[in-house]
């Protein structure tokens, strides 16, 4: 029983730390709190869905979502966030009500141009229940976790073994002496979007196979609960990032199945949260020692 | 009749809109869950009515008392976390406490809180009454908003707002004037609580969500922040505005997220805020018609 509650919450929380990812990636350059994530969350989904329901391949409508997704996310940045915040003196606040607005509109969008109703993928996966003793773990929870360790390698290898996630990683320490020893930060910053959008989309798409419905509100829950992860990571620290998701979802799986329904689910976040902020005022793993 | 609920209602997001920016606005901190004190208003004077038979004019000032005494608490918090860290936490506050709202019985739970409204003078609180009660709560909390930026408080907090470093090296008590402008602008929210309580004559935990929290923000963003006209316009635009577009309701939430990007994009400092595109025009046209009179008088 602990042992299938704590592989639960080991799932969930890989896919929260994969839904957070992006977000940390976009605040690890840009210092943007970015909401409008979980707007990416939904329309890759959506951007699945259609692709998906026209070419009945799963593979190619995961990949093209993300790289659509993505490359609207570099849109996003060029026309909407750079300007934003290169003008001077701009208060932390605005950019975070940009991306809200922004995000109350991508949802409402999706709503008028794909209806209301709750949308299946209705896609059945050939792979058998794993059962190991009591342990029980189904076909799409398989699936999920093959991809995500995928993706977090990929992540991993482009943003430590490739001279432009050297670039990122000069630009997130120190923007400023980055450019002057020659990086082009505007290639990271755009390269944040595309990961940061494809990252968010790519969650999208998982949960909406898990369960098997897509709608347009289906970001709401995502948008503040991957400000908690990625809070709660050290902010814009993808290692600490991935390490909260999995606090966050073993502390959810654990407190319902032990202690019951004394609280909503989504509010664990956040009381996990303001609890290891209390302790410790700059996250799991603060900039300093990372 | 149905004008004047909603001047109550603007009425009282102008009030919230007016306490989230001595936070936000005048002492510079990043305050994302608003609307937790705004529920904790309406709760405390709810309870105080319904199930303690208080009389409403009672439980306004021990609305205003508590909101106040929880908002030092956050103000404690902000001493510890700084800038998103604090931004984000707030969100979780505000989590938490519609939670606690929602799931203890103590606060009604799922069914919410019904009210009664108070009597005035042997008279039964009309909507008319609500319009007056809640204006001359404005009047006064700008009065003291007013006289607050002209003292040695308001220049402590734009001092913490422009550089806390800066600040603390020239003597001035960071921490003090941080928990005071939390627990004031948390305090005021709690009357506004109250007297929506009143008015709506029933509550539910979700009146007072995030999401609240963020119309709130973006009325005093949008309207300009740290000024007192910014936001009460920016509350009587954001407030009027799905009376307005009522008439393409389908598209009401496009045009709000829209004008929201839009605004950011184009003036962040927000439509009357300082150094905003109407702000210098009208200085300028004032300064054009008094020149003029100036002109005739010396004629």
């Amino acid at each position: 029983m602990l042992l299938q509650q704590l592989v639960n919450g080991i799932m969930i929380g890989s896919v929260y730390a994969l839904t957070a990812m992006g977000a940390t990636l976009i605040y690890g350059i840009l210092r943007i709190l970015d909401i409008a994530n979980a707007a990416a969350y939904a329309v890759g989904a959506y951007l699945g869905w259609y692709i998906y329901t026209l070419t009945n391949n799963l593979f190619l409508a995961f990949f093209l979502a993300m790289i659509l997704t993505g490359l609207i996310g570099v849109l996003v940045e060029k026309y909407i966030y750079l300007p934003i915040i290169s003008k001077p003196n701009v208060i932390t606040i605005v950019p975070l009500i940009t991306s809200v607005g922004l995000f109350t509109l991508t949802g409402d969008l999706l709503r008028l141009i794909a209806g209301p109703n709750v949308k299946s993928l209705g896609v059945k996966l050939r792979i058998g229940v794993l059962q190991i003793g009591n342990l029980r773990i189904n076909p799409e929870w398989i699936f999920i976790i093959i991809l995500t360790a995928l993706l977090f390698s990929i992540l991993w290898f482009i943003l430590n073994k490739t001279k432009l996630g050297l670039a990122w990683r000069a630009t997130a320490s120190d923007s400023e002496i980055a450019q002057a020893m020659g990086v082009n930060i505007n290639v990271s910053m755009a390269l944040s979007y595309i990961l940061g959008y494809g990252f968010a989309a790519s969650a999208g798409i998982m949960v909406g196979l898990l369960y098997n419905s897509i709608y347009p509100t289906m970001g709401d829950i995502p948008s503040y609960k991957m400000l908690a992860i990625i809070v709660l990571g050290g902010l814009g620290n993808p290692v600490g990032t991935v390490l909260a998701g999995l606090l966050i979802g073993l502390s959810e799986t654990l407190v319902a199945a032990y202690i019951g329904s004394i609280m909503p689910r989504d509010v664990i976040a956040f009381l996990v949260l303001i609890i290891v902020l209390l302790v410790k005022p700059s996250g799991l793993i603060s900039k300093k020692n990372a | 009749m149905y004008l004047i609920v909603v001047s109550v209602n603007i009425g009282i997001f102008i009030l919230l809109a007016l306490s989230l920016n001595i936070i936000t606005g005048y002492a510079g901190q990043a305050a994302l869950g608003h609307a937790a004190f705004f529920g904790i208003g309406a709760y405390t004077s709810a309870i105080m009515t319904s199930n303690y038979g208080f009389s409403f004019w009672i439980s306004l000032p021990v609305a205003f008392m508590v909101s106040g005494i929880v908002g030092i608490g956050l103000g404690l918090i902000s001493i510890r976390m700084k800038d998103d860290f604090l931004a984000i936490t707030t969100i979780g506050v505000n989590f938490v406490i519609v939670a606690l709202f929602q799931y203890s019985s103590f606060f009604g739970a799922s069914l919410g809180m019904t009210v009664k409204k108070p009597m005035f003078f042997g008279m039964r609180m009309n909507t008319s009454g609500y319009l007056i009660l809640i204006t001359i709560i404005i009047i006064i909390t700008c009065y003291f908003i007013h006289k607050m930026n002209k003292s040695w408080f308001g220049l402590a907090l734009s001092s913490i707002r422009n550089d806390e470093m800066v600040a603390s090296s020239l003597g001035i008590d960071v921490n003090k004037y941080k928990i005071l402008a939390f627990s004031l602008g948390t305090a005021i929210a709690g009357i506004a609580g109250a007297v929506y309580a009143h008015h709506m004559t029933f509550i539910y935990s979700s009146d007072f969500a995030f999401t609240v929290s963020i119309g709130i923000l973006s009325m005093v963003v949008i309207g300009g922040i740290g000024t007192i006209r910014g936001p009460i316009l920016g509350a009587i635009l954001l407030g009027a505005a799905p009376e307005l577009f009522r008439f393409f309701a389908d598209y009401r939430m496009i045009v709000y997220g829209g004008l929201l990007v839009l605004m950011m994009r184009f003036q962040p400092q927000g439509i009357f805020g300082n150094d905003s595109f109407i702000t210098r025009n009208f200085i300028q046209a004032y300064k054009n018609i008094f020149k003029k009179k100036v002109g005739d008088i010396i004629e």
